[in-house]
């Protein structure tokens, strides 16, 4: 059972009287990572939790290839701020595995491979809200993998990690994506989405105004919003 | 001062009909610990986890149960026994499983309150991780429930005082039995009124000993885990 891909038609979310996102269309497909860019506050939480199906739109639909069913079959999240379970380092990644339906008997072999990949081998047996901000974040993507996804949802996973935790997880999310995987990342650090973007999804206000290759929007940006937010610009303008 | 001496010689000397005494105390509140456990942990996060209509107004009663006065709820659970009540062929009036029954009642919604409101706290944490993970309703409970655990100890612990601290429970269904349903609170308010103040004194004395020593393992064990699990 497949995932993808997921289509948003005329979706509007709203907290209370507050519009956070307005009438967007938008299809994510199988591909090159796909990356929601902005500025804070534009909505991209908003628009990721929904196609993640943690909440409902106000009004509009989303389709997750042909049903309406938010409960996740190939996808999964990793949050800006992970929430560890109160157990170790193993049991966090043994959980997911249980949950994602993975076999008893096959999940220890599979939780070893998942640590090693994500290079938490030696931590095992630590206290998961005892890691670093960059191991959480590593043991988190591990737990996501777990669900062995299709499509991989990721909301601004290194906004609070140093240079070097993020290159350890930009290297893997580009190696996740180079199997196959369609990655859906939150950003709003430039350089990351020229690293690894293959098209780019501009939101602003709650509204997407561009949705392009990621070579174009930056060569070509066809919005003002568009062109302040690659020099770099504060956009305070509607 | 003479009386304190006195207090202190009864406890050192391991006076056999003392040590029933506490030995039964001990039995009587653990076993209520572990029935209002067996309830309230499971109710309260139920309560935490679901919606229904009413639930503030649930919520709000069980947080009222937890000031229940022992002696009315002795009264409820002799009402029940005595031999003209609903569950008088069973017997059980004036018996040790009539004073559990009874501290159970009493320490129940204080377990269950507790609960709901360790396991609320820990699924606005948890909500989006848990359901992103596909997690079901019972699983839910479960995964709450034990990550909650080391909250959890404490609220047992605040059950286990309340239970062993009462007297008016236990006296009314218990009936105050030498050699079979007196614990320390109803020997110490017998001999009190006795006027054999060096032996309610003593078991005063081993009765705070006893909630002090409890509460420091708890403690100990707490500081423990959490440097264990975080």
């Amino acid at each position: 059972m497949s995932d993808l891909p997921v289509t948003l038609s005329h979706v509007s979310y709203a907290v209370g009287a507050t519009p956070i996102l307005r009438d967007l269309d938008l299809t994510v497909r199988s591909g090159a990572p796909t990356f929601i860019i902005g500025p804070n506050g534009s909505g991209k939480s908003t628009l990721l939790r929904l196609i993640m199906g943690l909440i409902a739109p106000t009004s509009g639909a989303i389709d997750w290839n042909g049903t309406r069913d938010p409960a996740p079959r190939r996808r999964a999240i990793v949050f800006q701020q992970p929430v560890m379970l109160r157990r170790s380092v193993a049991a966090n990644l043994i959980f997911a595995l249980d949950q994602a339906g993975l076999e008893k008997s096959l999940q220890d072999k599979r939780c070893a491979d998942l640590l090693a990949l994500v290079g938490l081998g030696d931590l095992a047996d630590r206290p998961a809200r005892r890691l670093s901000g960059g191991e959480r974040q590593k043991l988190a993507f591990a737990r996501a993998l777990a669900r062995s996804p299709e499509l991989l949802i990721l909301d601004e996973p290194t906004a609070s990690l140093d240079p070097s935790a993020t290159l350890a997880l930009e290297q893997l999310i580009g190696k996740a994506a180079g199997e196959g995987i369609k990655i859906l990342m939150a950003s709003h650090d430039l350089g990351q989405v020229r690293r690894l973007a293959g098209d780019v999804v501009f939101l602003h206000r709650g509204r997407i105004l561009e949705s392009a290759s990621t070579q174009a929007f930056f060569e070509q940006p066809r919005t003002a919003q568009g062109s302040a937010f690659v020099r770099g610009d504060l956009i305070t303008e509607d | 001062m003479m009386e304190g001496s006195g207090a202190l010689d009864l406890v050192l000397s391991g006076d056999p009909a003392l040590y029933a005494i506490v030995r039964l105390s001990l039995v009587v509140s653990l076993s209520a610990v572990a029935v209002a456990a067996l309830i309230g942990l499971p109710l309260g996060g139920l309560i935490a986890l679901t919606r229904f209509r009413g639930r503030a107004g649930a919520i709000v009663l069980l947080n009222a149960m937890m000031g229940l006065p022992p002696v009315v709820v002795g009264l409820a659970v002799f009402l029940l026994l005595s031999r003209s009540g609903p569950l008088g062929s069973w017997g059980l009036l004036f018996t040790p499983t009539a004073m559990v029954m009874a501290q159970a009642v009493l320490i129940t919604p204080i377990i269950a309150a507790l609960t709901r409101q360790a396991v609320e706290d820990m699924w606005s944490e948890y909500r989006d991780e848990l359901t992103a993970m596909g997690v079901g309703p019972l699983q839910r409970l479960l995964t709450l429930l034990y990550d909650a655990r080391i909250a959890l100890v404490t609220v047992l612990l605040a059950g286990f005082g309340r239970a062993a601290a009462e007297v008016g429970a236990v006296m009314i269904v218990g009936g105050n039995i030498n050699g079979f349903t007196r614990v320390m609170t109803t020997a110490i308010a017998l001999e009190t009124s006795k006027g054999d103040l060096p032996l309610a004194m003593g078991l005063g004395l081993i009765l705070i000993a006893i909630v002090f020593a409890i509460n420091a393992s708890a403690w100990a064990l707490r500081l423990y885990a959490e440097r264990r699990i975080g």
